[in-house]
């Protein structure tokens, strides 16, 4: 009833292409924006920030990426942790040797030099499929995180192989460093992933999505119609990894503000960002937020309940937040494959017919 | 929707039991205590998080609180991951009256994390023997404490220890030694101080890194078998302790040459490899046990109104009493702030003060119910480190005790404070730091405080 498309004629073909075809998508997705960028900085304090607004927005990069590469162009990864660290090492190293660079440039291009290394550690899904290429990517992950703790160059011959961020500015506003504004910090992370997001949006949805889906649908098929396998997954394999080299860049400047690259990189990542994005729902740019949102979030909001709330003790708490983080994936995955963004299409298609449904 | 009314329901019930407890009127200490009780870290993390709780709750229940002021701990489980610690940090920062007073986050990883946070928001950062060692110098990181000893005091120790069972420092030559580490920024403070006394000495360095958690170490062993090193050192923690000293058993490997960090040497490091681990030795500034006149009082306050922590039989051991300390310690530097304050009402800047001031003379420990249980210390505005010194203890795995087999070591301070002084000037210059301006300069602050606490160092057996 109040949600419905029956009346709503597209005039033109813009209109048609719109990324939002229905009025109140646009108007709720403009609300949430103008919310998000002039609304929520005014009531921020550090505890926003650091625990649930930076994750959420860095994880929700790093989501996208992923989404690019196993949801669109169906190539698993399990070196998501390996390429986050790239781009951290990247902007770390971009930042001591160039104290004078911008810090946007600075996480663009933390974010090309991980595409050139996704690129890489791509060259084998040229050959190898599936659960093959998951292992060949797992060998990216434990050699990148192998690397970075190798070699002295990559953390200046810091005596404990630690990388810390050195402070930056930007319009005389400080960006990283530990006396950075809450708000700053946020508005920063927050305008780069609507900005990506867009651009992934755009990119998915134009002749190099659909390469991508053709590839993942059926590789043979798509090569038959004239879709090259190399360009396709190695753009994707680029795209993928220039977004989430960016997240990496934003983890450990904006956020951690200091890192060690077993810890903060290791195998764990990687299956973090691989279960945000099968529970968001692969192969959706909405899906890559709400999984984010869901891994995220989920335990904070549990054990600030079960703690403040109800009392438990934080011990307790945080068993019952593992147990129950276990059971909840388990019954999204079984109640739908699909991920949360297939439920919300599906809340959408009954709010159509709601209160009459038939 | 019954659901939602129960849910209502426990909320009210709770929002009232936290009015009822807010509704006393004094003032109340905000102690955050970031723990690990769960994880591959928590048989470290919890009898060190156990020997915390049990201090306060019987400081609260024998004293009424630190000069009246009753002591909140406010536990946040971080399960020694960097960003659960931070997200900890966040969350207990402003909570209360006080406000967070003072940090412990029992972990080298998170106190990297935190030394910027807390120095821009003005918080002390208490490491005991932990964390970044350049801190000891406190005109460079005001903020951060990590007395009574550094990771570098105990590579260079175990280096002099090594010296004199092999018949003096210049036997080390051509000597192998292996140093088994967790690869991480904690496993991997020792290394720069080792190497510089590989040249000093002449002796072989092999590093051996474990990656987190620990679990799986058959190659490193095998590799500690095939190159034969004449001593292995260990910088462990959580699991990886007991399973290096069970993979060092299986391989034969003599415990009486395999010394651990102090982070490695509590009973339950050693309890999994049974009688195999007799003889293992470790570094230490404490005694073990509850012989102390302060347990019983933990015995009779605490656990006999069943406000104990943890369980009574674990009363005393390693890292409990090592938690016990650490508690004693921040209850003086509290005590002190409200001395130099004249008010009870104490925040993070002054505990700052009390810990920048500490004195632990012998008789203090004494009036405290732990003479004998470590070394006095004193603290200053230069040296945030204290002594410096090290005992080396070992197991005995028939009576299931620790033991000290030597007396308090002095480190190699030259070399360790040139390495601090190096370490620091870097961060300073890294981060802009213009040092703070103290009577003493470092070496001498740290020449002072060993002498102090060289008149007591006599720990009880």
């Amino acid at each position: 009833m109040f949600y419905r498309e029956a009346g709503q004629f597209k005039g033109s073909y813009a209109a048609d292409q719109a990324i939002f075809t229905i009025p109140q998508d646009r108007v709720a997705m403009i609300v949430l924006l103008v919310a998000a960028f002039a609304g929520v900085p005014f009531i921020l304090n550090d505890y926003w920030t650091q625990a649930i607004l930076l994750p959420f927005l860095i994880w929700s990069m790093a989501a996208l990426g992923l989404n690019i590469l196993t949801g669109y162009c169906g190539q698993v990864s399990l070196g998501t942790g390996g390429f986050m660290a790239v781009g951290a090492y990247a902007a770390f190293k971009l930042m001591t040797a160039f104290p004078e660079l911008n810090f946007i440039a600075v996480v663009l291009l933390a974010g090309l030099v991980t595409a050139g290394v996704g690129m890489f550690f791509g060259l084998p899904s040229l050959r190898i499929k599936g659960f093959y290429l998951a292992v060949a990517t797992l060998a990216a992950q434990f050699f990148l995180v192998w690397l970075f703790n190798k070699v002295p160059w990559f953390y200046n011959n810091s005596a404990t192989g630690q990388i810390s961020v050195p402070p930056s500015y930007l319009w005389g506003l400080q960006v990283t460093g530990p006396e950075t504004k809450p708000w700053a910090a946020y508005l920063f992370c927050l305008a780069f992933v609507c900005v990506f997001a867009l651009a992934a949006k755009n990119i998915v949805r134009g002749r190099i999505g659909r390469m991508w889906m053709a590839i993942r649908d059926m590789d043979i098929a798509a090569e038959l119609i004239g879709v090259r396998p190399l360009v396709a997954k190695l753009s994707a394999f680029a795209v993928s990894s220039f977004y989430i080299g960016m997240a990496g860049a934003l983890y450990f400047a904006v956020w951690l503000g200091a890192a060690e690259p077993t810890e903060a990189f290791g195998i764990n990542i990687s299956f973090l960002v691989l279960f945000m994005v099968i529970i968001g729902g692969l192969g959706s740019i909405l899906g890559s937020f709400l999984g984010a949102g869901f891994l995220v979030l989920l335990p904070i909001l549990l054990k600030n309940g079960l703690v403040d709330g109800v009392g438990l003790l934080p011990v307790t708490a945080k068993h019952v937040e593992i147990a129950t983080m276990g059971v909840l994936i388990i019954f999204f995955l079984i109640v739908e494959p699909h991920g949360l963004n297939r439920l919300w299409q599906i809340a959408k298609e009954k709010l159509r017919l709601w209160p009459f449904p038939y | 929707m019954k659901l939602g009314k129960f849910c209502l329901g426990l909320g009210v019930v709770a929002l009232a039991a936290g009015t009822i407890t807010g509704g006393a009127s004094a003032y109340e200490l905000t102690y955050p205590s970031l723990v690990y009780r769960t994880g591959p870290y928590a048989p470290n993390g919890i009898p060190f998080a156990n020997g915390v709780m049990d201090y306060f709750t019987l400081i609260n229940e024998r004293d009424g609180g630190i000069e009246g002021a009753k002591v909140n701990v406010v536990e946040c489980e971080t399960a020694y991951n960097t960003q659960q610690g931070v997200e900890c940090y966040e969350k207990t920062k402003n909570e209360g009256e006080s406000g967070a007073l003072v940090y412990q986050p029992l972990s080298t990883g998170i106190t990297y994390q935190l030394i910027p946070k807390v120095t821009a928001d003005g918080i002390p950062l208490f490491t005991m023997g932990y964390g970044r060692t350049s801190a000891a110098d406190g005109t460079i990181f005001p903020w951060v404490f990590n007395f009574p000893a550094t990771y570098w005091d105990q590579a260079s120790v175990f280096v002099k220890y090594i010296g004199e069972k092999e018949g003096g420092m210049d036997k080390l030559k051509g000597k192998k030694i292996a140093l088994v580490y967790h690869n991480s920024a904690y496993g991997k403070e020792p290394i720069r101080t080792l190497q510089k006394l590989a040249e000093k000495h002449g002796y072989d360095l092999l590093e051996l890194p474990v990656d987190h958690p620990g679990q799986e170490q058959k190659a490193t062993w095998l590799q500690i078998r095939r190159e034969r090193p004449d001593w292995v050192l260990m910088w462990g923690w959580g699991v990886m302790n007991q399973v290096a000293i069970k993979e060092a058993a299986s391989i034969g490997y003599p415990m009486d040459h395999f010394i651990g960090v102090w982070w490695s040497g509590s009973e339950n490091d050693v309890m999994p490899a049974g009688a195999q681990a007799d003889g293992y030795l470790s570094g230490t500034f404490h005694a073990a046990g509850d012989q102390f006149p302060a347990h019983q009082d933990i015995y009779k306050y605490v656990y006999d109104k069943d406000m104990g922590a943890g369980e009574r039989d674990r009363v005393g051991e390693v890292l409990y009493n090592r938690g016990l300390i650490a508690a004693a310690w921040t209850a003086e530097a509290m005590r002190k702030a409200m001395e130099i304050k004249g008010s009870v009402e104490i925040k993070a800047a002054d505990v700052r003060k009390g810990l920048e001031q500490l004195e632990m003379s012998p008789e203090r420990m004494k009036e405290l119910g732990l003479e004998g249980l470590t070394v006095p210390i004193e603290i200053s505005c230069a040296d945030h480190e204290g002594p410096g010194t090290v005992a080396i203890q070992q197991w005995n795995a028939k009576d299931k005790k620790w033991s000290l087999v030597t007396d308090f070591m002095t480190p190699d301070q030259e070399v360790v404070n040139a390495l601090i002084k190096e370490d620091a000037e870097a961060y300073a210059k890294e981060n802009n730091i213009t040092p703070v301006d103290c009577p003493m300069d470092f070496e001498e602050a740290k020449k002072a405080s060993t002498e102090y606490s060289s008149q007591g160092a006599k720990v009880a057996e």
